[in-house]
């Protein structure tokens, strides 16, 4: 079986397993116990703490640890709209978001907020003057995340964050997908509220985080699971400290040099799939050719074939997605796809490829053989 | 350095090499997201479920009743604002012994205006007064909330669940019951318990850290704490921590097949603690109902207000005995503990906290009250 489905999940790293095994049995400790192995503990998160902060631009009091980008981005969503209320009601997202964003944003619906779904281009891209008009007075926040799970098409990050400062609205992203990957400075970048995930960067699931500005502005942020008043009022429960220990490790792996060369490897197998598949009949690519996108992501799509039937083929030996994991099981088409402005038949045609750092170029020509033969068989037959 | 004593054992636990073991896999190899349709997904989709039935046939209830979660603080969150949210609970009665996660779950219902909150008496022995849980019950037909914990954190008394159970089901109450303390520490068979919902943590029960489960009886339909993916029947978006979910199954298993023995070498070690306690410290008092209903691995002491036990702690801290003045949760802040006050609010009191596992021993006992002897 060959791994194609990185944006779904990662491996754990076991550079990242060899940091964090001590912290199971041995280093335990709660880290708001006041003995040695309570300390210990809790030197550990602070230094991951720190870790993750000087490695997008932040001050270690300015991360949050949480049990994933799901509930990063429910806890920024709900926690700024009660903090708010004063101001106002209004939040801008994207008609591209994840679920995580987008029913955050249904269920603050029910609480009466107002939500503006900005529609995107058939680049996935936003529209810049779109947002500018989009907000109002009473606007509070704008959710756009930094590259999509699906396309892997990257918004225009710092020109977003620059207006949201200008017209005094905050910025939330939801990273998840860009963290590691892509340079990113929450100061030059303007950020406000930053959603991230351990399992999507080689790092163990359970475990995520929320960049929370506390200067400039400073962002009110209205807890939303009470209890001890652990991560400064924000998020209370026992730290997950392997799981933080492991996400701050995993981050650093990223900035490693050798590794850096690795990942840069990675668009090189990209590259050498998405060519070959795209010489097919009837594939294309769902990404306009000069947009800015992931450098390990290809959606392609193989027309007068159902995604159904490709994917029922194709997932015998490669593990690949028509979308989203986390919607896998609805059946529906894309909705990032039919937001860049593919019929229903287009999206449900297409493929999320999704590559990582253990991918090997023999994966990707045997990878390439199986896509050809099952799509060629499936065009004969149809 | 001398060795190390740990005795605090309710705030977090060592995870178990077995349970470590039975972890591992899901990091490396067995890493797939289960929502994904192909093997890597369906495997770890496959050891989910095994888990969940795993967990549901210890607890005696059906697994479509279990639902994973980051912890038990999440699990109580979501339970009480289910219940108010979901179920029109519009009175929440609690007692003041809570844990923080239900305490301040509830005061921020109440402060926002969607709950009134009342507080149960708790008897002299830290037990609530179920004559008056009854008598707030009867006086008031409002859809009310009951949430009580089984075992309490810092003092180890038990609570009588089927009592509270009965009563909740006669007024027609919703109970949630946070049994942190109690799961992976003593039998449970929910069904017969008659709760609505239940928390329970990993950590506590030499499991991980970041896992938790939530009970919902079959009978209750809640919305989702947090949003955003199918995941657990829609009832709680994210991906779900695997190795969390399998370690959480396997100590569970691990600390119930091995129950009675692990119970009566413990509860060796706290009967020896309270026989050398009581005959080298005078003045020594113990909190609670501790040779009552009270959890064998939890023994709260307290100590007059002098001099030297004002350093007890910090000393003990010096000598390598890691105990706790009370919850973890709390131990950071320079506020005394919540539970201590509501039991014992004029006297001026040091409240040390005993906690033990199945990795202590009487040794180590004798080692905690000879250091004792030495420092008071």
């Amino acid at each position: 079986m060959i791994y194609l489905d990185y944006n779904a999940t990662t491996p754990v790293d076991e550079r990242v397993i060899s940091r964090i095994l001590p912290f199971f049995s041995v280093d335990f400790g709660n880290a708001a116990s006041a003995h040695p192995y309570g300390r210990k503990a809790h030197e550990a998160v602070e230094a991951a703490r720190g870790s993750i902060a000087r490695h997008i631009g932040a001050d270690s009091s300015e991360i949050i640890f949480t049990s994933g980008a799901t509930e990063s981005c429910n806890l920024a969503l709900k926690g700024c709209f009660e903090s708010y209320a004063g101001k106002g009601r209004h939040i801008i997202t994207v008609a591209t978001e994840h679920a995580a964003v987008l029913d955050s944003c249904r269920y603050l619906k029910t609480r009466g907020a107002e939500i503006t779904y900005l529609p995107v281009q058939s680049s996935g891209l936003i529209d810049l003057e779109a947002l500018g008009q989009a907000i109002r007075s009473d606007t509070i926040m704008v959710a756009v995340m930094t590259a999509n799970n699906e396309s892997g098409v990257i918004q225009p990050i710092r020109a977003i964050g620059q207006l949201c400062h200008q017209r005094d609205v905050i910025f939330f992203t939801d990273a998840t997908q860009a963290l590691g990957k892509l340079p990113i400075d929450v100061q030059k970048d303007q950020i406000d509220l930053m959603a991230f995930s351990g399992h999507k960067i080689y790092a163990p699931k359970g475990v995520g985080g929320l960049y929370v500005r506390r200067k400039a502005p400073r962002v009110r942020l209205a807890e939303q699971m009470q209890g001890g008043g652990h991560e400064k009022g924000m998020r209370s429960g026992t730290l997950n400290v392997p799981g933080i220990v492991g996400m701050a490790e995993a981050l650093r792996l990223f900035s490693l040099p050798e590794q850096r060369q690795v990942e840069a490897g990675i668009q090189a197998l990209r590259d050498q799939l998405e060519a070959e598949l795209l010489r097919l009949p009837g594939v294309f690519s769902n990404i306009p050719g000069h947009t800015k996108r992931m450098s390990h992501v290809a959606n392609l799509r193989f027309e007068q074939i159902t995604g159904k039937q490709l994917l029922g083929r194709l997932n015998e030996q490669l593990a690949v997605s028509s979308g989203s994991a986390c919607s896998t099981e609805s059946k529906e088409p894309s909705h990032v796809l039919l937001a860049m402005g593919l019929t229903e038949a287009q999206a449900q045609s297409s493929i999320r490829f999704s590559l990582g750092r253990f991918t090997t170029a023999q994966q990707i020509r045997q990878a390439i053989s199986i896509i050809t033969s099952a799509a060629e068989d499936l065009r004969r037959t149809s | 350095m001398t060795r190390r004593i740990y005795f605090d054992n309710a705030a977090t636990t060592a995870l178990d090499k077995e349970v470590l073991d039975a972890m591992l896999p899901y990091l490396t190899t067995h890493f797939g997201n289960p929502s994904s349709i192909y093997s890597y997904g369906r495997e770890t989709r496959l050891a989910v479920e095994n888990a969940r039935k795993s967990v549901a046939k210890t607890l005696g209830v059906h697994p479509a009743e279990i639902f994973f979660t980051s912890g038990g603080t999440e699990s109580t969150n979501t339970a009480i604002n289910a219940a108010v949210r979901d179920l029109g609970c519009t009175r929440i009665i609690t007692s003041p012994l809570e844990h923080h996660a239900t305490m301040h779950c509830t005061e921020a219902l109440s402060k926002r205006g969607e709950v009134r909150l009342e507080k149960v008496a708790i008897l002299e022995n830290g037990h609530v007064d179920l004559e008056d849980l009854k008598n707030k019950l009867s006086g008031s037909a409002e859809k009310t909330l009951i949430t009580l914990m089984h075992a309490n954190n810092e003092i180890g008394n038990m609570l009588d669940v089927e009592a509270v159970g009965t009563l909740a089901e006669q007024y027609g109450a919703i109970f949630h019951c946070d049994t942190v303390q109690t799961v992976g520490h003593y039998p449970l068979d929910l069904k017969k318990l008659k709760v609505h919902f239940t928390s329970a943590a990993g950590h506590k029960f030499h499991g991980p850290k970041g896992i938790g489960v939530l009970y919902v009886n079959e009978n209750i339909k809640i919305h989702p704490f947090i949003e955003g993916g199918a995941q657990e029947r829609n009832m709680r978006a994210g991906t779900e921590n695997i190795y969390g979910i399998v370690g959480f199954a396997k100590a569970l298993e691990l600390a119930m097949a091995h129950y009675e023995q692990e119970r009566s070498h413990i509860q060796a070690i706290k009967d020896h603690m309270i026989k050398r306690l009581e005959s080298e410290f005078e003045q020594v008092r113990f909190n609670g109902d501790t040779r009552g209903e009270s959890l064998y691995s939890v023994l709260s002491v307290s100590f007059p207000e002098t001099e030297k036990t004002e350093m007890l702690l910090f000393n003990l801290d010096i000598h390598n005995i890691c105990v706790s003045g009370g919850s973890a949760c709390s131990s950071g802040a320079s506020v005394g503990s919540h539970v201590m006050q509501a039991l014992y609010p004029t006297e001026h009191l040091v409240p040390v906290r005993f906690s033990f596992s199945k990795y202590n021993t009487l040794e180590e006992a004798d080692l905690v009250i000879d250091q004792l002897k030495k420092l008071l």
